[in-house]
């Protein structure tokens, strides 16, 4: 495989110390258990706030992945034919109470999040890690193992609960626990080039 | 001789896991100019469209809305086509295999084979020769949802009912968009004179190859005007900054009515699945 500019390597669960250690713009490269979670998976846990103990995977520290993956069903197990991210702001009004009542230290998506996420990483120390859109069967290929699976037969394959055990995941910061986020410095500078072209 | 549906099946198999060479070609180029964050992604995105090739698995975990564009002789029941789309949809589904995303509004359920109402899209004309020509869009829901509708003027941003103010909306779109539909895009503009119409034109041209020329000078000319100032605006691979926000811009007219000028601007993710199979009749 073709090296990367890495900067860090992290083993989940996350520590305080690792989030406080990760900076916008960090490449990063992630090793242990995270769980996936979409729209209603999101809904569901603000509206009906299951305890997590209700939850069968120990999301103290854990990331958790926006993504809705092709998956195979095997024999005894799952194989994950393809797990790129999807877009993380439809969810932003449901992060903030996620990550505070669940206890999780990073948020993987991508595109970014706004205000209100930026403010919840910043107040619960946790960062978010922008995945490789599009890039589904490499991301798969980081995937040693499926944990588990949690409102399969509720939400469908793409909408539930997967736990996954990653190996060395490619994924970048983009908006750290100490408030800098950056979408929005390329927002703005995008903006004045905006202005510029459009004469506003 | 291979029943339609076959063809179909395997239509769906190259659309999702082959990306057309031209787009993997134009990528490798822009890997060379763009820097940082923006060169990593790029890098993971090559070795994604090589795998998925290689391995026969869906590119993007996202296979999409399913939209056809059909051709079809004098001659041909386009019902029997469409029946035909919807069986191999489903084998496709399973076989591939494609995630299903055909999600019942009213139940909320999926229907777990990507079939159901107005799903997939079918867009059938009848044309005046002896080839059936059926192209295959499976057009990603990330950049389906930052596409725009505009209705010219727009003071806001200074948008007037002329080539310009197009220019003006689409620089907008992108810049609403920023990285959160997976850049560099694949930009189609519809021009005219009622809303359902220019969103079904702009989507055409998201058929066209990137070195397609515009028929007419004038459009030609806007397009590439439009190309160059969206990457002006830095916002880069994955949105991760850099000189390569949109790799094509393709715009498509019709009449308008004097009251209307319909701008609809519809956008690809990188990941642009397409293909085209020619059957003679």
């Amino acid at each position: 495989m073709k090296e990367f500019n890495i900067k860090k390597r992290l083993m989940l669960p996350l520590k305080e110390k690792d989030v406080l250690s990760l900076h916008a713009g960090d490449f990063v490269l992630l090793t242990g258990l995270i769980v996936t979670g979409r729209d209603k998976l999101h809904k569901f846990l603000v509206k009906e706030k299951p305890s997590r103990k209700e939850i069968p995977f120990d999301l103290q520290g854990s990331v958790l992945y926006h993504c809705g993956p092709v998956v195979r069903k095997k024999a005894n197990n799952y194989e994950i034919i393809a797990c790129g991210p999807t877009t993380s702001i439809r969810v932003d009004m449901y992060e903030p109470e996620v990550i505070f009542r669940y206890g999780f230290k990073g948020i993987m998506g991508k595109g970014g999040m706004g205000e209100q996420t930026l403010n919840a990483l910043k107040v619960n120390h946790c960062v978010y890690f922008h995945a490789i859109g599009g890039a589904a069967v490499y991301l798969a290929e980081r995937i040693k193992r499926v944990v588990g699976v949690w409102k399969l037969e509720e939400f469908g394959i793409a909408e539930a609960m997967w736990a996954l055990e990653i190996d060395n995941f490619p994924a970048i910061v983009t908006m750290d626990s100490y408030g800098k986020n950056l979408h929005n410095t390329i927002e703005k500078k995008s903006y004045e080039e905006l202005r510029k072209l459009i004469r506003l | 001789m291979l029943k339609l549906r076959d063809i179909l099946v395997e239509l769906y198999r190259e659309t999702a896991t082959s990306l057309p060479y031209e787009i993997e070609t134009k990528l490798k180029k822009i890997f060379k100019i763009e820097n940082s964050n923006a060169k990593e992604a790029l890098k993971v995105i090559l070795e994604n469209i090589k795998m998925a090739r290689e391995f026969e698995k869906p590119i993007c975990q996202d296979t999409g809305v399913p939209i056809f564009f059909i051709k079809a002789p004098f001659g041909i029941s386009h019902n029997y086509i469409k029946n035909e789309i919807i069986k191999a949809t489903r084998i496709a589904t399973r076989n591939i295999p494609l995630r299903a995303n055909a999600v019942d509004v009213l139940t909320d359920k999926n229907s777990g084979d990507n079939t159901g109402i107005g799903f997939p899209v079918i867009y059938i004309e009848e044309v005046n020769n002896s080839k059936l020509i059926i192209e295959l869009m499976l057009k990603g829901s990330g950049s389906e949802n930052i596409g725009q509708i505009y209705k010219l003027p727009i003071q806001e941003i200074g948008a007037e009912r002329d080539f310009d103010g197009v220019r003006k909306c689409v620089l907008d779109a992108i810049y609403k968009a920023q990285g959160r539909g997976c850049p560099p895009y694949f930009i189609g503009i519809g021009i005219g004179a009622t809303k359902d119409q220019v969103t079904r034109l702009s989507k055409e041209q998201l058929l066209r190859e990137i070195e397609d020329k515009n028929k007419n000078s004038l459009l030609d000319a806007l397009e590439k005007k439009i190309l160059k100032d969206i990457n002006k605006l830095g916002i880069g691979p994955m949105g991760f900054k850099g000189k390569t926000t949109a790799l094509a811009v393709k715009i498509g007219i019709n009449h308008r009515h004097p009251a209307s000028y319909f701008v609809d601007v519809s956008i690809s993710c990188w990941a642009h699945r397409k293909s085209k199979v020619i059957l003679k009749i």
